[in-house]
């Protein structure tokens, strides 16, 4: 049987553009979200989100990389380059352990990239001026850039980071909304079970704080309102919440058959012991206050990696900071986990880093890997006002010293995904 | 770890197809085999402007024949589209998700673009008239899940549903996470795609992307290996395929098998972001992968359905592929394109291939590639020029998408006496 371990991190968060300094916000309890900055939100209900303050050129893009990408692949190529190094492989043109010596039974290197929302921002921009402002329906094709196909269809991430890293072996997006981080981990880790790849570059971003985004949850008033006291908005789990806040950002995971990292002394970070999904098929947007289908990608996840629910040390929840999502969640960790539930510390991380949409998924991922590392659980911020129907342990504001040995993390997105995944450090066999 | 039956091989048994050259399988298969040029002016909107006019449309197409109301107004033609191939799709599978368990079926779809008209009117409202006009509905019906999740919960499926991009390679990759799906243990699960760019915004993106046709002469569009081809046309459609775990396809009496997934692979050039490499040595990788995944060798496959990029650059490529890979079985193996008929449907274009390949294996006849009048003699390769008919045992599907992703499936007919669950 083919493990998948987690042998590489990177993370761009707000708050923190480098793997240390996120989860040094995560573990402080400080919180990332603010003001909107790159437009003036005024005429927007929602005027608040999580921002990274991402300086590509530094992060090592090239100016060409720059020009042709939207934001959400240059989060993508810096998390990834982090990554790619903090494992140690030598991916690249000249690599010692590039796919281009595949041909010589080297490993199978694939891409398993999510994102929600794509290149958002960018189409928006374009679309500004090709269309004057909303003038023409017609619009100009003498305004439009050079690489706006690179923009039309999200696969050009999968193909940026194969390139970057020259990685020959299958390569794909996954785009299942707020589930497309998990879901592309998952897959990942699929490829490695299935022997169809050795060493998966899999994570997820998006950067989707444009117009159109804000605009598209106002109308659905699904985005906290809470403009006067931006830091605090993002309240996950407290009785007082009113929306989610959103956020940008990505992370990246190196995965990499077991026995390929042992053979060369990698630090392995932790492994993936199961994925699962479901959908509600019941709304795009509501869930039903029973939690049962993510209850059921839970059980499934562990049930994969023969994990018994009492050995879930940590569980990082969607905590989205929506009222049905919150509930929804709760009755899906009681049903699956048992009485266990009200034992295991449960925190949202979008709390302080808002919600990246399909990013986020890979983020959490990476949360849950640091905190099995560092034996640290990160915080719920803002909590402060107990929901009656929200009781079990949310870790509220201050981060808990904790040996966590498996770490649940979930989601939960528009179209009616539910998507779990399970991380363990491992059973003293390393 | 979960128990993954690491040999079985799904079947198919359910296809749909809307595409330009017909709403509904039958009348897409009969106008592809009487070679129908599909390819016209664009006809949904003023295009005379841009450098790209023609265009596949699906015409006649009304959604209030497959989709309630209500979900109209919730969502692009890409996913009206893609749902009428899902409702042909189940009922030619005679499979109703809704009578069996809800975890005993997914949905996994490739996706290209989302909703571009959707998407571009409610840009539109935004910016010319402000927030408050943005519908309620823009959230779930631009964005690349919107028809994965709509058909779930139209067809009440609960089992672990996806969403994969990988522009033209799309179609095959939906059919390859199916396979992982079914290997883990849901019986059934609905794959395929659909597209649909035919708006302004979304023309405009497609033309930076090099690769279209400037020819204002429908015949002159899109013309696969011929030695006057000059990019090619884009169009909308999709399809949808029914792949299911033989066990349960013999245990529900499914009507038809039509064929297993016996095979598959995907590469990726890793050289650039838009060009393929020119050495094609990691599209006939995939091709040589997805055999040896299949246990076939070059001299089993009947019959190729190339991706057909309709350049001369791309084409040459994608012989060179071939020759690669198959050695001297090149010059012999039939290869097809017919989507030369339609334009190209990015990762619904993919799933629409493999549909093709599934209906060559049911009538035994493979299609002619589509709008070729004069084939590059230098490709070395025969290029099926009139519907030839032939038994069709084994059909490898190519598909590529832009920025260098490769994948090649391997479908091949199942004959009933030795059906023995799949796993061989």
């Amino acid at each position: 049987m083919r493990r998948t371990a987690i042998t590489g991190i990177g993370v761009v968060a707000p708050g923190g553009t480098v793997r240390k300094e996120f989860w040094d916000l995560l573990t402080e309890g400080r919180t990332a979200t603010r003001r909107l900055s790159f437009f003036d939100p005024t005429q927007f209900r929602s005027q608040i989100a999580a921002e990274c303050d991402f300086d590509p050129a530094a992060a090592g893009l090239t100016p060409q990389e720059i020009a042709r990408n939207d934001r959400f692949v240059q989060f993508a190529l810096a998390a990834a380059t982090e990554a790619v190094a903090d494992s140690g492989l030598e991916l690249g043109r000249d690599g010692a352990d590039s796919a281009d010596a595949a041909d010589a039974g080297g490993p199978v290197v694939a891409v398993s990239m999510g994102s929600a929302v794509g290149a958002t921002t960018r189409l928006e921009d374009e679309y500004v001026v090709a269309s004057d402002s909303g003038r023409d329906w017609l619009v100009d094709p003498v305004y439009a850039s050079s690489f706006l196909y690179h923009a039309l269809v999200p696969s050009c991430l999968a193909t940026e980071v194969a390139c970057r890293f020259s990685a020959h072996g299958p390569a794909h997006v996954v785009s299942t909304g707020c589930t497309s981080g998990i879901d592309a981990v998952g897959y990942g880790h699929q490829l490695i079970a299935d022997g169809e790849a050795d060493i998966v570059i899999a994570g997820a971003t998006d950067a989707p704080l444009s117009p159109i985004s804000i605009a598209c949850f106002d109308a659905i008033r699904a985005t906290s309102a809470r403009n006067d006291d931006p830091e605090h908005a993002s309240r996950p789990f407290d009785a007082s919440r009113d929306g989610f806040v959103m956020g940008e950002g990505s992370a990246v995971l190196i995965l990499e058959e077991l026995e390929h990292a042992r053979a060369r002394g990698a630090h392995v970070y932790c492994e993936i012991t199961g994925y699962a999904a479901r959908s509600n098929a019941f709304h795009m947007t509501g869930l039903k206050a029973d939690g049962l289908d993510m209850a059921e990608a839970i059980s499934d996840a562990l049930r994969q990696g023969r994990t018994d629910p009492t050995r879930v040390g940590y569980v990082n929840a969607h905590g989205s900071g929506t009222k049905q999502n919150d509930r929804h969640e709760t009755a899906a960790f009681k049903k699956s986990l048992g009485p266990h539930a009200y034992d295991v510390p449960v925190s949202s991380i979008k709390s302080m880093v808002g919600h990246s949409l399909g990013a986020i998924g890979a983020i959490e991922i990476a949360a849950c890997a640091l905190a099995i590392e560092n034996r640290v659980v990160p915080p719920t911020a803002n909590w402060s006002s107990r929901d009656p129907e929200c009781d079990l342990d949310y870790v509220p504001n201050i981060a808990r010293e904790y040996d966590v040995d498996v770490a649940l993390s979930v989601g939960s997105g528009f179209g009616g995904f539910q998507s779990a995944i399970v991380l363990d450090r491992g059973r003293g066999d390393r | 770890m979960s128990a993954t039956r690491a040999g079985l091989r799904p079947v198919i048994t359910g296809i749909g197809a809307v595409t330009p050259s017909g709403i509904g399988t039958e009348e897409h298969w009969r106008s592809t085999l009487r070679g129908e040029l599909r390819v016209g002016p664009i006809a949904s909107f003023d295009a005379s402007r841009y450098a790209t006019t023609l265009a596949g449309e699906v015409t006649g197409f009304d959604p209030a024949d497959h989709i309630g109301g209500r979900i109209i107004l919730q969502t692009d033609r890409w996913t009206w589209l893609g749902m009428a191939a899902t409702g042909f799709a189940l009922t030619d599978a005679a499979y109703d998700p809704a009578a069996h368990d809800p975890y005993a079926t997914s949905v996994v779809f490739g996706a290209g673009s989302g909703g571009n008209d959707f998407g571009q009117r409610e840009l539109q409202r935004l910016w010319s008239r402000g927030r408050q006009a943005v519908s309620v509905y823009q959230s779930i019906a631009w964005f690349y899940a919107a028809t994965t999740g709509q058909t779930s919960i139209q067809h009440g499926v609960k089992g672990p549903s996806g969403v994969v991009v990988s522009d033209g390679a799309g179609g095959l990759d939906s059919l390859a996470q199916a396979r992982r799906t079914i290997r883990r243990g849901t019986p059934v699960v609905l794959a395929g795609g659909a597209e649909a760019g035919l708006t302004p915004y979304a023309l405009t993106c497609q033309i930076t992307g090099g690769r279209l046709s400037t020819s204002r002469e429908p015949h002159g569009g899109y013309k696969p290996f011929d030695r006057e081809a000059g990019g090619h046309v884009p169009a909308e459609g999709g399809a949808t395929l029914v792949v299911e775990d033989p066990a349960s396809a013999a245990a529900r009496g499914a009507p038809r098998v039509y064929a297993e997934i016996a095979g598959y692979a995907a590469t990726h050039d890793a050289h650039h972001h838009r060009d393929p490499s020119p050495d094609p040595r990691w599209y006939a990788e995939a091709m040589r992968r997805a055999l040896a995944d299949a246990r076939l060798t070059p001299a089993d496959v009947d019959v190729i359905f190339a991706d057909g990029a309709g350049s001369r650059d791309l084409d040459e490529l994608e012989a060179r592929a071939i020759h690669t890979a198959f050695g001297a079985h090149a010059e012999r193996v039939p290869v097809t394109a017919p989507q030369g008929l339609t334009g190209r449907m990015c990762a619904g274009g993919s799933a629409l291939a493999a549909v093709n390949a599934v209906l060559s294996i049911r009538d035994g006849v493979i299609p002619a590639v589509g709008n070729l009048d004069d084939p590059a003699p230098e490709y070395r390769l025969d290029l099926v020029r009139v519907p030839r008919e032939t038994p069709v045992r084994v059909a490898m599907v190519n598909a590529r998408g832009y920025g260098g992703f490769n994948s090649s499936l391997i479908l091949r007919a199942v004959d009933p006496a030795t059906t023995d669950g799949g796993t061989r």
